[in-house]
């Protein structure tokens, strides 16, 4: 790491699709300007990183405000959202995240998973959580290859300690 | 605007020192440009990623591409563009390229 270097840390703590983009998003961005970029997985956030997860995130319709009907393509006025009663039909749940993973290639956004790439091979270090991967019984086997390793909250924030942290 | 000299050619630049008219631009701009970055020397894979930009943006209303178009369109790997244009791909390339900052977020 380069001395005096910007350095932005990202803690991921969301599994859901959506919750996924903004830290790959603006970590690229911040790799792309030459600032040194970490990110810590932890919770839900493990999915991001875990082998079996990371290409299949979701995004549940069901008490989400934001998701309204007119993102499905529903010709309806643009503040209707979607029924609660509709998002716990069989399949509303894989449908949500295929539209909204269309919605991100449109955009020319990559994939999770190819996102994740993009970050390790621009420079960023990737730890996730020590005390999550062993309440869910994960190992370092269960997670990506290119991450640095499983970290304590200590290691983060001594490795952290002149950074700017985002929460997600 | 403002305007500097570089490589003994007066270019116009923005506040951020991007030039702003993409046909000032020359090699010898470029190489004079890599220099301050701390670039060094520009070698071939370097010149392959500047031209495919500029004939890129030519194309696009000198729109500056973005780091993965550039890995997109040259099939130069992220790792690759990231060891020829360290801490900053994405302003570096652009700067040497004579263009503007890359507009879009991937």
């Amino acid at each position: 790491m380069a001395e005096n270097n910007r350095h932005i840390a990202f803690i991921c703590s969301k599994g859901d699709l959506d919750m996924a983009y903004p830290a790959l998003i603006m970590g690229w961005g911040a790799l792309g300007d030459g600032i040194d970029v970490t990110i810590f997985f932890t919770f839900w956030g493990m999915d991001l990183v875990t082998k079996k997860r990371l290409g299949k995130l979701q995004l549940a319709p069901v008490a989400n405000t934001s998701m309204k009907m007119s993102l499905m393509g529903v010709p309806v006025p643009a503040n209707w959202g979607i029924p609660n009663v509709m998002g716990i039909i069989p399949g509303m749940t894989r449908f949500a995240s295929w539209i909204m993973r269309k919605k991100i290639k449109q955009v020319g956004a990559p994939t999770v998973p190819e996102y994740l790439q993009m970050l390790i091979d621009g420079g960023a270090k990737l730890y996730p959580c020590k005390m999550t991967a062993d309440m869910m019984g994960l190992k370092e086997e269960d997670f990506i290859d290119g991450i640095q390793g499983i970290a304590t909250v200590s290691d983060f924030l001594d490795m952290t300690k002149d950074a700017e942290i985002i929460f997600i | 605007m403002a305007t500097r000299e570089i490589a003994g050619k007066t270019v116009q630049v923005n506040d951020e020192g991007f030039m702003t008219d993409p046909v000032e631009w020359s090699e010898e701009i470029a190489a004079a440009i890599a220099a301050e970055e701390g670039i060094g020397a520009l070698i071939d894979a370097h010149w392959t990623i500047i031209r495919w930009c500029r004939k890129e943006a030519e194309g696009k209303k000198w729109k500056s591409p973005t780091l993965r178009q550039i890995t997109t369109g040259t099939e130069v790997s992220t790792k690759e563009l990231f060891t020829l244009f360290p801490k900053g791909p994405a302003k570096k390339v652009a700067r040497i390229a004579g263009l503007g900052k890359p507009e879009g977020c991937v």
